[in-house]
């Protein structure tokens, strides 16, 4: 079985020269038991969370948000809407943290730029045929160059699926360094859809993949396919990236993305990242929960906590 | 010379160990009589070395034995019962000797003896259906209990039924993949040597039967106190409070015990699965249901 | 970076009504004993008095037993669609009371709410669900039963390790057969069987069907050599079961024990490793290693050492160890002093016989009886602490090169209880489950516990099985016991 200890630049080197090579050691990574993995998922998510524990996780929770639309029928209009949610997501209270980052698709990023300036919070873009990842290599590094400058400092690449299931590792590695390339200074988060990857192990060889080829975050799903980002993939995922960093010494981000609805799950989230991969990845620099309509139950939440009475929706803005 | 001046070879009654057909290492021997007290044959009185060794015997063949498939054990049993009905007319005249019975009585318990032996043969590879299960666990586990031998049983043979009881109570033992060390009766030890005989013709595996006679009083605590013996069947102890000693020291490693029955059991009857269920414990096992 | 620390989040005990003392529950009442001493029942969690109960002598044995025989005929007699609705009144009603009944199993025991909430109760409950449903089955219970009956008066005598869930093993099966119980919980953890006594009164079990007598091991004595006991079920030690085989010896009274263990947990180099670790530490520390079919001793293929020791240690340290009523509490008190000083004298001769003793850093509260969860390296078969069984949060950790090793070491004990293998070949699962002398298999999984599935052991770790079909058996009249009684033939 392949040992993960001590890989350094040569042994990297050495497994992503080849198709072949990525297989081996891919294959020989530790298979994951589905029933084991969901059972110690959801026996995290039965901790319980409460009085000063609770206020700092959802404080945590809004710094780590990336606030997305990815519509159809996005606008400027909404887009300066979701930045100015982003800046001062509570109106009632100015101690309200600013959210991490907002995201949106690349026509859109001029728009967030000057919405955002001098907040400190990020723009990210989707790019690389966002959320399918079916057109032609020119394509989606052009796509990229041009997010990046428009001002993106980070971007959320999609792997190619079709790649990965027929086995090209080396296709998709490829991919993902030649994005990287040409991201610049921007961040790169590489979305794995492990919705459609379909098991644990391949979520595994996934994030591995990923990781060597450079990415800067490992990201769970696009928010276009079901299932999303559920606690099992996380655990997985979590998992990578700790291991990952005690193999290579680089430290990989985490970003679940899709289905996390209410300041529960992000609870839940936060505290399988505190377990599983360790506390120095407690910080929007190696965190991100990807997510539209979370911020306002989190909102809802602390101002129960700061008030002790429950909150009406009419209370937080409209994204 | 006629047959009728011819004198006869006379039969040895030995042990039998490990496939083997020795004397008792103590040298001693007894004498066998008939139902009238008229003198048969001298058979070996088995001393706790000749046990010691029986028991090393069964154990050394026990891995083989349970490990064999069921098929395999039902083969090797079906041909003991052709190797029976083959000797059918030596088998009636020793039962009909040591038991006083006239030749009709005694052939209808060989008879018996015979078709006993095919119906447990017939069990080897249909226990694990009747005595296993598969269990409907609350969540996404796959859990099923299967019935495995319980390793080295002793017996202690039934006293007055020298052919019939002496083959339901082994019979059921190795069927489901046990090896034992049987205790003959004392008093008609003779049709349980001439079935060692068969054993050893049959394919059975050496160590797989081991066949100890002489008295029960002064091999039977033996059997019952070896730590190596995994289960102990007391049918054939007549004295009760011999019996409760026998259970007492096999508490010693929890050997598994059947007691003796306080009436003498009516052997043409149906057996039933109890004595098969006696000597099996059940394994259950998980596994995850998962992609 | 800052750290995330959870804050308390306590159980509240309030849904507890605990009376300051408690009788014995004989013929359907709580009664004074009539030569019985009181003692008190301890948190060991804080080392507060629960409450005060009786320590059963002979007569009231005697009393509870009698009761119990004069229940008997209209109880067996009864058709078993009847005698099955109460058994599915009490699952119900505990299920109602659970979460009381999950506080104060955590407050007499010590274990972790989480575990009596989330593990024992739901088990306890599903038990004589599981059961009430046989009740009118039985002739599908035992292949080639012809006709069964139940045997008679059932004396059992529980451990307290899992209180009211060994009760349920225990009580469940006697009942839907026919027999009728005197039941006597560990002398450390009578809380539970108590009110489960209340829940009988409230289910209107007919009187005397269940009593319960509480008391050390002389009461469990008493129980067990009582002439009017037809049936004898204990889960407890090897030791004593091994006295109680010996006491029963001669007699007719049946018998089934439940003993101690030393589990292998064999983990293979194409194991899950993340799972495996998980497994490994549900198989030891889980409720503080108090367990009959704990994973005591980790069989690690020597190619994956260091790799899963890493892991290991690692998720060891984030284990809670702490107030049981926490729920976030992962590993809660030892349950009594005496066994406290068991496991520290049993760390102190892994050290001395060459172990390297490492324990997960965590702050132990200052009242109360509490030990680490503790791992043994470089310990070989030879090791005291490989072979004997210690109850505690104690794991003994050996490697292995092939198969064939795996199984000769995890094999190597009187013990034969529980055996884990990890690996991702299905093949090497079934070769390793068809091998290892265990009563219980368990594969890519640990310490999982369900009505339907026969528990019990090989060798010295007892005979008989609880649960599914085959755990009736041992409440059943069977054709064995027939001919043992003379009955038959």
């Amino acid at each position: 079985m392949t040992t993960t200890a001590d890989l350094g630049p040569e042994r990297v080197a050495d497994i992503t020269s080849s198709d072949a090579g990525l297989r081996r050691f891919l294959a020989g990574l530790p298979g994951v038991d589905q029933v084991g993995a969901e059972a110690r998922a959801a026996r995290l998510a039965t901790r319980s969370i409460k009085s000063a524990a609770k206020v700092f996780a959802l404080d945590l929770a809004v710094r780590l948000i990336d606030l997305t639309t990815l519509e159809g029928q996005d606008t400027p209009g909404k887009v300066r809407a979701l930045c100015a949610k982003a800046r001062r997501p509570d109106p009632t209270d100015p101690r309200c943290p600013s959210v991490a980052a907002v995201c949106v698709y690349p026509d859109l990023v001029p728009v967030a730029r000057e919405a955002l300036a001098g907040s400190g919070v990020k723009v990210a873009s989707v790019a690389t045929a966002f959320p399918s990842g079916r057109s032609m290599r020119e394509v989606k590094l052009r796509e990229t160059v041009a997010a990046v400058e428009a001002g993106a400092d980070e971007i959320d690449m999609v792997i190619d699926r079709g790649a990965f299931l027929a086995g090209r590792y080396g296709q998709v590695y490829d991919e993902i360094v030649a994005v990287k390339q040409v991201c610049g200074s921007a961040r790169l988060k590489v979305i794995l859809e492990t919705g459609e990857l379909a098991t644990y192990d391949n979520v595994r060889r996934a994030s591995w993949l990923a990781m060597l080829a450079g990415a800067d975050f490992i990201k769970t799903s696009t928010g276009k396919v079901t299932p999303a980002a559920t606690l099992p993939v996380m655990l997985v995922m979590a998992q990578a990236v700790r291991d990952f960093r005690a193999a290579t010494g680089r430290q990989v981000g985490l970003k679940p993305a899709g289905g996390i609805r209410t300041a529960k799950d992000a609870i839940r989230h936060i505290v399988l990242v505190h377990e599983i991969a360790g506390d120095d990845w407690l910080d929007p620099h190696w965190f991100r929960l990807g997510a539209s309509s979370l911020l306002n139950d989190v909102l809802m939440q602390r101002s129960r906590m700061r008030t002790g009475r429950y909150a009406g929706s009419d209370h937080v803005s409209l994204d | 010379m006629s047959s009728a001046d011819r004198l006869a070879v006379r039969k040895t009654y030995k042990l039998f160990i490990g496939g083997a057909f020795p004397r008792s290492e103590s040298g001693r021997s007894y004498p066998v009589t008939d139902a009238s007290g008229r003198f048969l044959a001298n058979a070996a009185l088995a001393s706790r070395k000749d046990a010691r060794d029986a028991v090393v015997a069964a154990r050394k063949a026990l891995p083989g034995w349970s490990g064999a498939t069921a098929y395999n054990r039902g083969q090797i049993l079906y041909r003991v019962a052709e190797m029976l009905e083959g000797r059918r007319a030596q088998f009636v005249d020793e039962v009909a000797a040591v038991e006083g019975l006239e030749r009709a009585a005694a052939e209808s318990l060989v008879d018996e003896s015979i078709d006993r032996w095919v119906w447990y043969a017939g069990w080897a590879d249909k226990l694990a259906q009747v005595l296993g299960s598969s269990n409907p666990v609350a969540g996404p586990f796959f859990d099923f209990s299967v019935p495995e031998p319980v390793g080295v049983v002793a017996v202690v043979a039934p006293q007055d039924s020298s052919l019939l009881g002496l083959v339901s109570v082994v019979a059921p033992v190795v069927v489901s993949g046990n090896t034992c060390v049987v205790l003959a009766s004392e008093r008609a030890p003779l049709p349980a040597v001439t079935l060692a005989e068969v054993w050893a013709t049959s394919d059975v595996p050496a160590g797989v039967i081991n066949l100890l006679t002489g008295r029960v009083g002064e091999v039977a605590p033996w059997l019952a106190g070896h730590m190596g013996v995994d289960a102990l069947d007391l049918t054939g102890v007549a004295d009760a409070h011999l019996a409760a000693d026998l259970e007492r020291e096999a508490a010693e490693n929890l050997k598994r015990v059947l007691q003796p029955p306080a009436r003498r059991p009516d052997w043409t009857a149906d057996p039933g699965l109890t004595r098969l269920a006696a000597f099996v414990e059940t394994k259950t096992v998980w596994h995850p249901i998962g992609v | 970076m800052p750290t995330f620390e959870y804050a308390p989040a306590p159980e509240s005990s309030a849904i507890v009504d605990l009376k300051p003392s408690y009788g014995l529950f004989i013929d359907g009442e709580f009664v004074e004993p009539l030569d019985g001493q009181p003692f008190k029942t301890v948190s060991p969690a804080t080392g507060e008095t629960l409450a005060e109960v009786v320590q059963a002598r002979a007569q009231d044995v005697d009393r509870a037993v009698r009761a119990a025989r004069k229940a008997y005929p209209a109880w067996s007699a009864m058709p078993g669609r009847e005698r099955g609705k109460y058994l599915f009144r009490l699952a119900r009603l505990i299920q109602e009371r659970a979460r009381e009944l999950a506080v104060l199993e955590s407050l007499d025991n010590g274990k972790p709410i989480r575990e009596s909430r989330d593990i024992d109760l739901p088990l306890v409950a599903a038990h004589f669900f599981y059961h009430a449903g046989w009740v009118d089955k039985l002739a599908y219970a035992v292949p080639g039963l012809r006709d069964p009956r139940p045997i008679g008066v059932a004396g059992q005598v529980i451990p307290w390790n899992f209180p009211l869930l060994m009760l349920a093993w225990k009580v469940a099966p006697a009942l839907a057969c026919g027999n009728t119980v005197v039941l006597k919980p560990a002398e450390t953890t009578p809380l539970t069987a108590l009110i489960f006594a209340e829940i009988c009164q409230q289910a209107e079990l007919p009187p005397g069907v269940v009593n319960i007598v509480t008391g050390d091991g002389t009461t469990g004595r008493e129980l067990v050599c009582h002439d009017g006991v037809d049936k004898v079920a204990f889960t407890g030690s090897t030791r004593v079961g091994k006295e109680i085989a010996r006491l029963v010896a001669g007699t007719r009274k049946r018998l089934t024990l439940e003993l101690g263990g030393k589990g292998a947990n064999i983990v293979f180099e194409d194991a899950p490793l993340d799972q495996a670790v998980e497994g490994i530490v549900d198989g030891i520390f889980f409720n503080q290693g108090h367990v009959c079919c704990a994973g005591s001793r980790l069989l690690v293929q020597e190619s994956i050492y260091d790799q899963l020791l890493e892991r290991l240690k690692w998720r060891m340290s984030t284990l809670r160890v702490g107030d049981p009523l926490d729920k976030n509490t992962d590993v809660g008190a030892i349950n009594s002093e005496r066994q406290l000083e068991r496991i520290r004298e049993f760390a102190e001769v892994g050290e001395a016989e060459g172990g390297e003793r490492w324990s997960a850093p965590c702050d132990l509260p200052a009242r109360g009886y509490w030990f680490p969860p503790t791992i043994f390296t470089g310990v070989t078969q030879a090791h005291r602490i490989a072979r004997e069984e210690i109850f505690g949060p104690v794991l003994s950790v050996l490697t292995f090169r092939t198969p064939q090793e795996a199984i000769d070491k995890a094999n190597n004990t009187p013990y034969g209880l529980s055996a884990g293998v990890w690996s991702e070949k299905g093949s090497r699962i079934l070769w390793a489950a068809e091998r290892l002398r265990a009563g219980v298999v368990w594969a890519n999984t640990f310490n999982r516990f369900d009505p339907t599935s026969p528990f019990g052991g090989f060798k010295e770790s007892g005979y008989g099985r609880e649960g599914g079909r085959h755990g009736l058996a041992a409440y059943l009249d069977t054709d064995a016991a027939k001919e043992v009684n003379g009955e038959l033939g």
